[in-house]
């Protein structure tokens, strides 16, 4: 395949822009460059574009997105994460591993902050987005940058349009006109692959849609913020196989425009869509790698028995 | 063959019961008995009670009654209809609601989704008990310590010479919110305790604030259970008869009391249903029973519909995730 190397494609996103690829699932389409002109005034490139094939779909080209430096997370006594320190990259997916109570929810939750909510919870350490500590950040700027998805489907209870359109529409300033948000709103549906089972009735309320159907409208929901960041709270732990080989593509294509981090108990899940896997055990991140590297060849006496399946 | 097949299933259930019978001991089986009898004797008092008043109503009521003034009268016939006492009730209605609604809805909010200081959440919550458990009497006595100042004129009705009589709409209504009031927060409270923490946490996670949060998301959401909550409320309302009796002056007719139209009805005495019927029933003056019967009759129906509606919101408007 013609993808170039990781250190050209870098070169040209130094103004800041991260290159659009193309991603072709189990298609024969030769890879292309082309050249998107002058957008908003910023050069736009699609950087790479290649063939998804027996799973051979590791990407050349990735940038960090957020930093993770000695995070230290306590609930009253209780100690969730013991100071780890990880990296999310865009142009491809973390999935968090381990068992239950290990901390990887925690951690998750401390990337957009959610884990504030909790009166309880005692943060330490440093996270940063695109070089900036996100404890100097407003919640909700960073939040719109870091979107999340949750364990179960939980649209807001009016149509599947106005879900979408909910994180665009700002409180007390003009609120944008439904004829504004369409184009945003069926691209998000679109990219959430979504979009042909809902284009009929997109005035219907969310909560009548299928499980899956919902967790899909959640994607869009998020995607439609532009985040540049995408949390996974075990996204099909609710839902039937079908639906999560759906979810799952989804993730896949959605890899190239956004990092993605993803906790999930399914091991298979995680081989089947990560790119690099974290494990955690007891709020320590034991092992942190290539999925290969992790799977197949763990340093960890602890990692070998939980992915081989002992514990957990 | 065939009997074979058929005899399997009956033997199966035969011992089944057998067994069934053998695991409930006599002190079981004698509560249950009294389980069904009391229950069934609820359910005859509740239909003789419908049944009864129904017969009646249906005898005595008709389109005169509804739509005729009742009259000060010694004969039965002389004593006109309950016109203002529907006005009076469906006023009283509207205007406890009106108050009890908004505050009750901000109460409810605060409780579940602030709460901060602890201890002031914990006074309101006792407060809102103690409104449950209060005696309306004790309410309407309390209610008429208020509105009998001088300072409360403009809201009472008012004697020639300037006494205030500490009687209005305006005061029932104000204390029948107090009536309402528990209800209101009660439904509200437990359709904001259902919505699972991950639909805040959603909207939170899409960069929004608390604020928004409550108004766009968590209200919509517990539309049914604030309107189940309202609708109990004003069922209270409806049946309440101490607080008409001192509060609102249980008079024949509505007294307005100035010259502005509605402020006036407002301002002034009135009557409702239920002190209609307490007084031309034979425990008041007995004057006009039969017109008594139909005016129970249709606070019956008013109370039955109102409870249906509540069923249906209930059913229809549950949200449910995952």
């Amino acid at each position: 395949m013609g993808i170039e190397s990781a250190d050209e494609v870098h070169d040209r996103t130094e103004s800041g822009i991260p290159p659009i690829k193309r991603i072709v699932v189990n298609g024969e389409m030769p890879p292309v460059r082309v050249s998107q002109g002058e957008a908003n005034g910023a050069p736009t490139h699609i950087a790479e574009s290649f063939v998804i094939d027996q799973g051979a779909m590791a990407p050349a080209w990735t940038e960090e997105r957020m930093k993770v430096e000695s995070l230290g997370v306590r609930f009253d006594r209780k100690e969730a994460v013991k100071d780890v320190s990880i990296e999310v990259n865009s142009g491809e997916v973390l999935a968090l591993i381990g068992p239950s109570g290990c901390g990887k929810t925690t951690l998750l939750r401390s990337l957009n902050k959610l884990v504030d909510l909790t009166p309880t919870a005692v943060r330490s350490g440093r996270i940063m987005l695109d070089g900036q500590d996100t404890d100097l950040m407003d919640d909700t700027l960073l939040r719109k940058k870091v979107g999340m998805l949750f364990q179960q489907p939980n649209p807001f209870p009016m149509s599947i349009f106005d879900n979408v359109a909910y994180g665009l529409r700002e409180r007390g300033t003009k609120r944008p006109g439904k004829k504004e948000l369409e184009p945003i709103v069926v691209d998000a549906l679109e990219r959430a692959g979504i979009w042909a089972e809902v284009s009929d009735n997109l005035s219907h309320p969310a909560l009548s849609l299928s499980g899956g159907q919902q967790q899909r409208l959640c994607i869009a929901r998020s995607l439609a913020v532009r985040p540049e960041v995408l949390l996974l709270d075990e996204p099909c732990s609710a839902l039937d196989p079908i639906s999560t080989a759906i979810i799952e593509e989804t993730i896949v294509e959605l890899k190239s425009e956004i990092a993605i981090v993803i906790v999930t108990h399914n091991l298979q899940q995680a081989e089947r869509v990560a790119d690099q896997v974290g494990f955690m055990y007891l709020g320590d991140l034991v092992e942190y790698g290539s999925v290969e590297q992790v799977f197949n060849a763990p340093m960890a006496e602890r990692t070998k028995d939980y992915v081989r399946g002992d514990f957990g | 063959m065939v009997s074979g097949k058929s005899r399997r299933p009956i033997k199966a259930r035969g011992s089944r019961k057998v067994r069934a019978r053998g695991v409930w001991s006599i002190g079981d089986r004698v509560g249950l008995t009294i389980a069904w009898a009391t229950g069934i004797f609820l359910c005859l008092v509740a239909f003789s009670v419908t049944i009864y008043l129904a017969l009646k109503g249906v005898q005595y009521l008709n389109l005169d009654i509804l739509i005729s003034r009742p009259e000060a009268g010694t004969e039965q016939s002389e004593t006109g209809g309950i016109l203002d006492p529907m006005i009076g009730t469906l006023l009283l209605t509207i205007l406890g609601t009106a108050i009890a609604a908004p505050i009750g809805v901000g109460i409810a909010i605060w409780l579940t989704e602030y709460g901060r200081p602890s201890l002031l959440a914990r006074f309101v919550e006792a407060g809102i008990e103690m409104l449950v458990g209060a005696p309306s009497i004790a309410l309407a006595i309390f209610g008429l310590l208020i509105f009998q100042n001088s300072f409360m004129a403009p809201f009472s009705f008012t004697a020639e010479g300037g006494a205030v009589f500490g009687r209005s709409f305006f005061a029932a209504g104000a204390i029948m919110s107090l009536i309402a009031l528990p209800f209101v927060v009660g439904g509200t409270r437990e359709a904001l305790n259902s919505i699972p923490k991950h639909v805040r946490e959603a909207s939170y996670a899409l960069g929004k604030d608390q604020a928004s949060t409550i108004r766009r998301v968590l209200l919509p959401s517990a539309r049914s259970g604030i309107a189940t909550g309202t609708t109990l409320g004003m069922a209270q309302i409806i049946g309440e008869t101490a607080v008409v009796v001192v509060l609102l002056g249980a008079s024949l007719q509505l007294a307005p009391e100035g010259a502005i139209p509605v402020l006036d009805v407002l301002k002034g005495t009135g009557s409702t249903l239920t002190s209609y019927v307490y007084q031309n029933s034979p425990a008041g003056e007995g004057k006009a029973p039969e017109k008594a019967y139909a005016a129970a009759f249709v606070l019956l129906l008013i109370v039955i519909a109102l409870n249906l509606f509540v069923n249906q919101i209930s059913k229809r408007g549950r949200h449910t995730w995952g």
